[in-house]
């Protein structure tokens, strides 16, 4: 049995496998932080059962600790409940300003394996526009993924929005030390380039400013029989 | 018996170190690669029980290095992957012989540390 792919499916499912099991490792974390702690719990108490005593504070203290990791996990699921939405809908409105800060929490994990810090700067006005927003997080993750691995020695890699011309967007990514010419040619790769087609954004470089900006339109229509 | 725990989840780490030590087991903990070689230098542990997705360096890369200058130093990986098939088939004839899914039950994880040290 054979069957057709294009790259933008192929791109989008390794995009959002490669996401989704980041973060379920995440939740495995949390887990066995609270598995930990409350273990830690168990282990006092059976102390204060043999006349140990047990001091209230650090009582309190690793309940608060196992409270902070359930918060830690609502706040995972809820990215990845949102991520897993955005295939829902061929286009809608999307918040740059708002988008970016989603993308950073979902990138998080690669950023702290690459010991790479990622910024955004936050906007004072809303930056809405109409895209494909599946297609959109597949493309600012591609970014993201090339921008941590220039970033410079300072690791920190600020990613800025601001209104562009047409009612579009801009997109910064900034503090990109390590941006050569030879590795700007590397990205993206021939097969992700439909990406940026799909969405008629633009990628462009500027060693001399260190950075990478995508260009997004205020609007897209897509063809979904494409 | 002493252990050298590396994880970048410090809560976890600190925590497990102080669960151990309640059950006559002395446990030392890093966050990461690097910290663990720096301890490495001036204490000597029995075993390492290391997460495999360690920031900069893997838990992998973490134990080639410590192998290369402490030949005799054994291994338990710990690792959140969802399964243990799951776990084997992303890391296939890397070395790893011994691994524990996190959440790690702790009467696992000493029964596992004595298991490999009396093995070799």
């Amino acid at each position: 049995m054979s069957y057709k792919t294009d790259s933008i499916s192929e791109i989008g499912l390794q995009f959002f496998g490669k996401i989704s099991s980041s973060n379920f490792h995440e939740i495995k974390n949390v887990l066995a932080i609270i598995n930990e702690t409350a273990g830690l719990l168990e282990d006092f108490s059976l102390m204060a059962e043999q006349g140990v005593p047990v001091g209230p504070e650090r009582m309190k203290d690793l309940s608060s600790k196992i409270m902070k990791q359930v918060r830690r996990a609502d706040g995972i699921v809820r990215s990845i409940n949102r991520f897993s939405h955005s295939v829902d809908k061929p286009t809608d409105q999307v918040d740059i300003a708002e988008f970016l800060t989603f993308m950073i929490g979902l990138s998080e994990r690669f950023a702290a394996m690459q010991g790479v810090t990622l910024k955004a700067q936050p906007s004072d006005i809303p930056l809405l526009i109409t895209t494909a927003p599946f297609l959109l997080e597949n493309l600012v993750w591609l970014c993201l993924d090339f921008a941590m691995k220039v970033a410079g020695a300072g690791k920190t890699v600020g990613l800025a929005a601001e209104k562009a011309e047409n009612n579009g967007v801009r997109i910064r990514f900034t503090n990109l030390d390590g941006l050569t010419e030879s590795l700007i040619s590397t990205f993206p790769k021939e097969r992700e380039k439909a990406l940026p087609d799909a969405l008629q954004a633009e990628i462009t470089t500027d060693i001399g400013a260190k950075e990478m900006i995508l260009r997004l339109p205020g609007d897209i229509t897509v063809n979904s029989n494409q | 018996m002493r252990v050298l725990l590396v994880d970048d989840e410090k809560e976890l780490v600190s925590t497990l170190a102080e669960r151990l030590s309640f059950r006559g087991i002395d446990a030392e903990w890093t966050t990461s690669g690097a910290q663990a070689l720096k301890l490495l230098e001036t204490e000597v542990f029995d075993i390492a029980v290391l997460d495999m997705k360690l920031p900069k360096m893997s838990g992998l890369e973490l134990k080639k290095e410590i192998q290369a200058k402490m030949p005799a130093m054994k291994f338990i990986f710990m690792t959140g992957h969802g399964s243990g098939d799951d776990f084997r088939a992303g890391t296939a004839e890397t070395g790893v012989d011994y691994y524990l899914i996190k959440p790690v039950k702790i009467e696992a994880l000493i029964e596992r540390m004595k298991e490999v040290l009396r093995k070799n």
